[in-house]
C-alpha cells in the first residue's frame, strides 16, 4: 500500500528521527512510504491560540497537498485530532461548499500511526526488539480526541524484551498545550512535574508516546534536572529490531 | 415592579435572530423530538427491587426493616425505644395502624418550628421511594405533614410500603407527576456533609439519623425486631 | 478582578498546604464521581438528553420563561426580572427594607456570589449569614469560595477550628470534623428558628409547573426554604427546564458529577407557596446580568447549559495545581475560565481563556455536554481579533510571531529555509550538556523548568531528499 507521511512541522524541524522510524516500519511491513515536501503544518498552533483566521490558508494547504494521498499517516495525536476536530468547523465557517467537501474527503483518509498499525493495516505485532522497562503516557488528544485507547499499549505488549511499567493518573495532561506551556509557563511546569514524579515512580527507562510534543516537554523537565529518563515516540521503539537498532 | 421584563425579552430574542417567541405547537414538537435514550423503566422483579432498595439505604447508613403489615406499630416501638425517644410527633393522616400504642405521641403538623425543635422523633409515610438512589420522597400532605415536620427532629422514621416503591428516577417522576406542584422532598439518607477535608460526617441540619420500615415486600427480616 | 490567571497562580503555587487540600479533596469527588457514574449503563444517553434539554431551552429562552413566570405567580410566587447585578441587589432590598428585615438566612449560591449581595445587604444594614457549612466557613474567615461544590477546600480542620472559636465565641472545641460540624449545627439552629427571610438561589427552574428545585446536602437548605416566613430566590434566566419529568435527568446526573453520590441527601422542590407550609411570602429575581449576551453568540451559547456540578474542575489538571481562586472569580476552573470572561464582555478575564492546556477532561465529563475546549478557542479568537485592532496588539510580540509562522507554513520551501535559519539562531544559545537552557522573551517561560532540544543539523525533509538522491 502506498501511504502518505504527514510527518507535522514540529517532528520534521526538531525530531527527524520520528519520521525516518515511522518509514523504517511501515517500509518493513511492506508498503511504500510516500513523502511531499510541500507539505508544512496543520494549522493547529495557530488555531488553539485564537489566530484562527490565520490559521485558514494553512489548512487549505493542508488539504491541497494530501487530495490525491490514498491513506495519510501522522505521527502526531494532536495534528490528527486538528483535522478531525477542527477542520469541519473551519470549512463550515468559511462557508465555502467545495473547501467542506474536501474536509469531508480526507477525513476518512487520515490515520494517527498507531492507529493506522492497528486499525487499518490489522497489525499488532511489527516485529520488532526493544529490551528496556518502558511505560507509556498516554497523550490528552490520542485519548479522549482520538479515543486510541490500548492501540498503543497492544503495539509495545508486542516487542520482543520490552518491560511495559503502568504509568500513575495516565490520562492526567503533562501540561504542555502548545503555547499554554509558555503563557502559563508556572502552572505548566507544575503540572509536569507531577507527571515526572508518576514517570519516575514507574521505574521506566524510557517514556513513550504517540505524541512528540508531551515528550518535548517531558524530555525538557527531566533534562533539566539531570534524570536518567529517556524519552522515545512510539515510532522509534517500533522501529528497533534484534538484528540491530532503529536508526 | 418588573421594569427590566420587556428588555430582558428582547434581548433574548434579538440574540437569538427572531422578532418573537416560537409558536406553542413548534415548542412542544421540538420538546418532544429530544433524545430520551436513557432507562426509564424497571428491569428488575420486585423481590431484586426491595433488595437493592435495601442495599442502597445501608449504603447511607440507613437501618431498615421489612415487617409485614400487622408489626410495623411494634417494629416502630422497638426503634424508638433503641433512641430512647420520649417526645414523638407524626403528621396527620398517618395511619393508626402503624402508631405504636406504648409511646406519648402528638400530631404535630401545626407545631411551630421552636416546639419541633424540643421533638425527639418523627414517623412519617412517603409518597414514593427509588431504590437505584436509595431514595424516599415525601410530598405536603396526608401521612407526611409539612416539611418541617421532617426536617427538625433529630430522628426520622419512615415507613414505606412496598406498592410505593419503584426501581428508577424516572419512573419516580412519573408518580409524582400529578402532585408536582406540592412541595416535595426527595430524602437519601441523614444529611451530611463533606466540607471538611472531605471527611463525610452524618447529620448537619436534617435529622441526624433516618431509618425505615419497609411493610408488604416480597421477603420479610425484621432486622430491627431482632436487634433488641 | 486584580490579576491575570498566570499572575495569581504564581502566588498560589507557592502555597503547598493550599495544593494538597485542593489535589486532595478533587481527587477524593473524582474517584467517587467514576464510580457512581460507571454503574449507569446509561450514562452517554443522559448526557445526550441532558445537554439536548439544556440546548433546547436556551434556543426558546423567552418562552419557558414566560412559561415559568405564569405558572410561578399563579401559584403565589411573585416574579421580578433584573438586566444586571445592581438591579438584582436593588429588588432584594427592596423587599426586606419593606418587611424590615435585618438578618437573612442564606443557601450557597453562585449567583448570589456574583452579584455581591451579601455585599450589598451589608452596606444597607442587613447581616446576611451564610448556612452551608463551607459557605460559613468562607464567610467567618471574610474568604472567597474556592470551589462550585466544596468552597472551603482550600482550609483544613485545624485552620476551620481556630476560624470557629474565635467567630463563634466558643471556649472549647475539638478538632476532629464531627466536632466541627456539631459546633455549626448549634451555632446556626437558633438562626434558623428566628431567622423572618431566606435567601437561596435554585437549581432549576420549572417552566411547567412554575417550581424551583435546590439540591442540598446538610438540611440547611430545607432549614431555610421552610422556616422563615418570607423567601427569595434568584436565579440566573438560564437555569429554567421545560418540565418537572425533566428532572429525571438531571436528578440522575447532577449528584453523580456533583459529589459522586447517587442522589444527594435533599432535594426539594416548591411551587409558589403552601398554606401553612413554608413561606407566606416567596419572590424570585430572574437575573440576566451578561446571560443574553452570551446566548446571542451561537458559538458560546452552549456555556449556559451548565448546571454547576463542578466535575469540571475535579478533573482540570489546572484547577489542581491553583484551585479556584486564581481564577478571580466565584466560578473556577474550566467552566469558569469561559464564563467569567463572557459574563464581561471580554473586559474581565482575558488571561482566563488560556488557563487550559485544552486537555479535554472538562469536556469529558460534563454532564451536560459543554465543549469547553472548543469555547475557549472561540473565546481565544475573539480576543486575539480584539488585539488585532490595536496598534499595541497588532505590534506585540504574539501576533508578529504568529502573522510570520503562518507565512512560514505557507509552503515547504518557506519551511525549509526557516529550518535553516532556526539552526543559525539557535548556536548562541547552546547550553554545555547539548541542549538549550535559557531563551529570551516569551520563549523564557519554557526555559524556565524545561531544557530544549536544539534543531538538529538535518531536517526529515532534508534527510528524505537525500535518501532519495541516494537511492535513485
Amino acid at each position: 500500500m502506498r501511504i502518505s507521511l504527514f510527518i507535522a512541522c514540529y517532528n520534521d524541524t526538531l525530531f527527524p528521527d520520528t519520521g525516518k522510524a515511522v518509514v523504517r516500519v511501515l517500509e518493513r511491513l511492506g508498503h511504500t512510504v510516500d513523502f511531499n515536501p510541500a507539505q508544512t503544518c496543520c494549522g493547529q498552533m495557530h488555531w488553539n491560540t485564537g489566530y484562527t483566521r490565520e490559521a485558514v490558508p494553512i489548512i487549505r494547504h493542508f488539504l491541497e497537498v494530501y487530495r490525491e494521498a490514498e491513506v495519510i499517516c501522522i505521527p502526531s495525536s494532536s495534528c490528527v485530532a486538528m483535522i478531525r476536530d477542527h477542520y469541519p468547523k473551519a470549512a463550515e465557517e468559511s462557508g465555502d461548499a467545495k473547501f467542506a467537501e474536501e474536509v469531508e474527503s480526507l477525513l476518512p483518509r487520515v490515520f494517527e500511526f498507531s492507529e493506522l498499525l492497528v486499525r487499518y493495516l490489522r497489525v499488532e505485532d511489527a516485529g520488532a526488539a526493544f529490551a528496556h522497562k518502558v511505560t507509556y503516557h498516554a497523550s490528552c488528544h490520542s485519548l479522549r480526541s482520538l479515543g486510541l485507547g490500548d492501540i498503543p499499549l497492544r503495539l509495545l505488549r508486542n516487542v520482543r524484551g520490552l518491560e511495559l511499567l503502568p504509568l500513575d493518573d495516565v490520562d492526567r495532561c503533562c501540561g504542555f498545550g502548545g503555547t499554554f506551556a509558555i503563557k502559563n509557563a508556572d502552572v505548566s511546569s507544575a503540572m509536569l512535574e507531577d507527571k515526572i514524579e508518576s514517570v519516575l515512580k514507574s521505574g521506566a527507562e524510557v517514556c513513550t508516546a504517540v505524541d512528540n510534543s508531551c515528550l518535548l516537554h517531558l524530555f525538557g523537565g527531566l533534562h533539566r534536572r539531570r534524570l536518567p529518563v529517556r524519552t522515545a515516540h512510539l515510532a522509534e521503539i517500533l522501529a528497533c529490531t534484534s538484528e540491530g537498532a532503529g536508526q | 415592579m418588573t421594569p427590566a421584563r420587556e428588555p430582558i425579552l428582547t434581548r433574548i430574542r434579538t440574540g437569538l435572530g427572531r422578532p418573537g417567541s416560537s409558536e406553542p405547537d413548534t415548542l412542544a414538537a421540538g420538546l418532544s423530538a429530544l433524545p430520551r435514550g436513557y432507562r426509564t423503566c424497571a428491569n428488575l422483579p420486585a423481590r431484586l427491587r426491595e433488595e437493592l432498595f435495601i442495599e442502597r439505604l445501608r449504603d447511607y447508613g440507613v437501618e431498615v426493616a421489612t415487617v409485614p403489615a400487622s408489626t410495623v406499630a411494634g417494629a416502630a416501638a422497638v426503634r424508638l425505644a433503641a433512641r430512647q425517644a420520649r417526645s414523638i410527633v407524626f403528621p396527620a393522616g398517618f395511619p393508626a395502624a402503624w402508631l405504636p400504642g406504648e409511646f406519648n405521641m402528638l400530631e404535630g403538623d401545626l407545631l411551630r418550628p421552636e416546639e419541633l425543635d424540643r421533638v425527639d422523633a418523627v414517623l412519617t409515610g412517603c409518597t414514593v421511594a427509588i431504590a437505584e438512589t436509595g431514595t424516599i420522597v415525601l410530598q405536603t400532605g396526608p401521612a407526611q405533614g409539612p416539611r418541617r415536620l421532617s426536617l427538625i427532629p433529630d430522628y426520622h422514621l419512615c415507613i414505606v410500603q412496598a406498592s410505593q416503591l419503584v426501581q428508577t428516577v424516572p419512573e419516580a417522576l412519573e408518580k409524582l407527576d400529578p402532585t408536582a406542584t406540592l412541595p416535595t422532598t426527595f430524602i437519601s439518607g441523614p444529611s451530611a456533609t463533606s466540607d471538611i477535608e472531605m471527611t463525610r460526617v452524618r447529620g448537619v441540619h436534617g435529622p441526624r439519623a433516618l431509618e425505615v420500615i419497609l411493610t408488604g415486600a416480597q421477603e420479610e427480616s425484621p432486622r430491627l425486631d431482632e436487634a433488641v | 478582578m486584580t490579576a491575570s490567571f498566570p499572575a495569581a497562580a504564581r502566588e498560589l503555587l507557592r502555597n503547598a498546604q493550599l495544593r494538597r487540600n485542593v489535589a486532595h479533596a478533587t481527587d477524593v469527588i473524582r474517584h467517587k464521581r467514576d464510580r457512581v457514574v460507571e454503574e449507569r449503563e446509561d450514562w452517554q444517553e443522559l448526557r445526550d438528553a441532558g445537554s439536548a434539554i439544556r440546548q433546547h431551552v436556551l434556543e426558546n429562552l423567552d418562552s419557558y420563561l414566560l412559561q415559568f413566570e405564569e405558572a410561578c405567580s399563579a401559584a403565589g410566587g411573585q416574579v421580578h426580572w433584573a438586566r444586571d447585578a445592581a438591579e438584582a441587589n436593588r429588588i432584594a432590598l427592596a423587599i426586606l427594607s419593606s418587611r424590615e428585615v435585618r438578618e437573612v438566612i442564606k443557601i450557597k449560591s453562585m449567583t448570589t456570589e456574583e452579584i455581591g449581595l451579601n455585599a450589598a445587604l451589608e452596606a444597607r444594614g442587613i447581616s446576611a449569614i451564610e448556612t452551608d457549612l463551607a459557605e460559613l466557613i468562607v464567610q467567618l474567615g471574610h474568604d472567597v469560595p474556592s470551589h462550585i461544590v466544596v468552597p472551603a477546600l482550600h482550609k483544613n480542620r485545624q485552620q476551620i477550628r481556630e476560624l470557629f472559636l474565635r467567630e463563634m465565641g466558643l471556649d472549647q472545641l475539638g478538632d476532629t470534623a464531627e466536632d466541627l460540624t456539631a459546633a455549626a449545627r448549634a451555632w446556626l439552629r437558633r438562626r434558623f428558628l428566628t431567622a423572618r427571610a431566606a435567601i437561596s438561589g435554585a437549581n432549576f427552574l420549572i417552566a411547567e409547573t412554575g417550581g424551583v428545585a435546590i439540591v442540598e446536602s446538610e438540611g440547611n437548605g430545607r432549614m431555610c426554604l421552610t422556616l422563615p416566613p418570607l423567601l427569595i430566590t434568584i436565579a440566573g434566566i438560564e437555569k429554567v427546564i421545560p418540565s418537572f419529568r425533566d428532572l429525571e435527568v438531571f436528578l440522575q446526573t447532577l449528584p453523580r458529577s456533583a459529589t459522586g453520590e447517587r442522589m444527594n441527601p435533599y432535594n426539594s422542590i416548591w411551587t409558589g407557596t403552601t398554606g401553612a407550609d413554608g413561606p407566606q411570602e416567596f419572590h424570585v429575581i430572574l437575573l440576566d446580568n451578561g446571560r443574553s449576551r452570551i446566548l446571542a453568540d451561537s458559538e458560546s451559547r452552549q456555556t449556559l447549559k451548565c448546571i454547576r456540578c463542578g466535575a469540571c474542575q475535579n478533573v482540570c489538571p489546572v484547577y489542581r495545581q491553583t484551585g479556584g481562586h486564581a481564577y478571580g472569580s466565584v466560578y473556577g476552573g474550566p467552566i469558569g475560565a469561559i464564563l467569567t470572561p463572557q459574563l464581561h464582555n471580554l473586559e474581565q478575564g482575558a488571561s482566563l481563556p488560556y488557563a487550559s492546556s485544552l486537555c479535554g477532561a472538562c469536556y469529558e465529563v460534563c454532564p451536560v455536554k459543554i465543549d469547553i475546549p472548543e469555547v475557549l478557542i472561540h473565546l481565544r479568537s475573539e480576543i486575539v481579533a480584539r488585539e488585532q485592532h490595536t496598534i499595541g496588539g497588532m505590534l506585540g510580540p504574539w501576533n508578529l510571531g504568529m502573522q510570520a509562522a503562518a507565512r512560514i507554513f505557507a509552503s515547504g520551501e518557506r519551511m525549509e529555509t526557516a529550518q535553516k535559519l532556526g539552526r543559525a539562531i539557535q548556536r548562541p544559545f547552546a547550553g554545555t550538556s547539548g541542549t538549550i537552557e535559557s531563551l529570551p522573551f516569551l520563549l523564557s517561560g519554557w526555559t524556565q523548568s524545561r531544557d530544549l532540544r536544539p534543531i538538529p543539523q538535518e531536517s526529515f525533509r532534508a534527510w528524505w531528499a537525500r535518501r532519495g538522491k541516494e537511492e535513485s
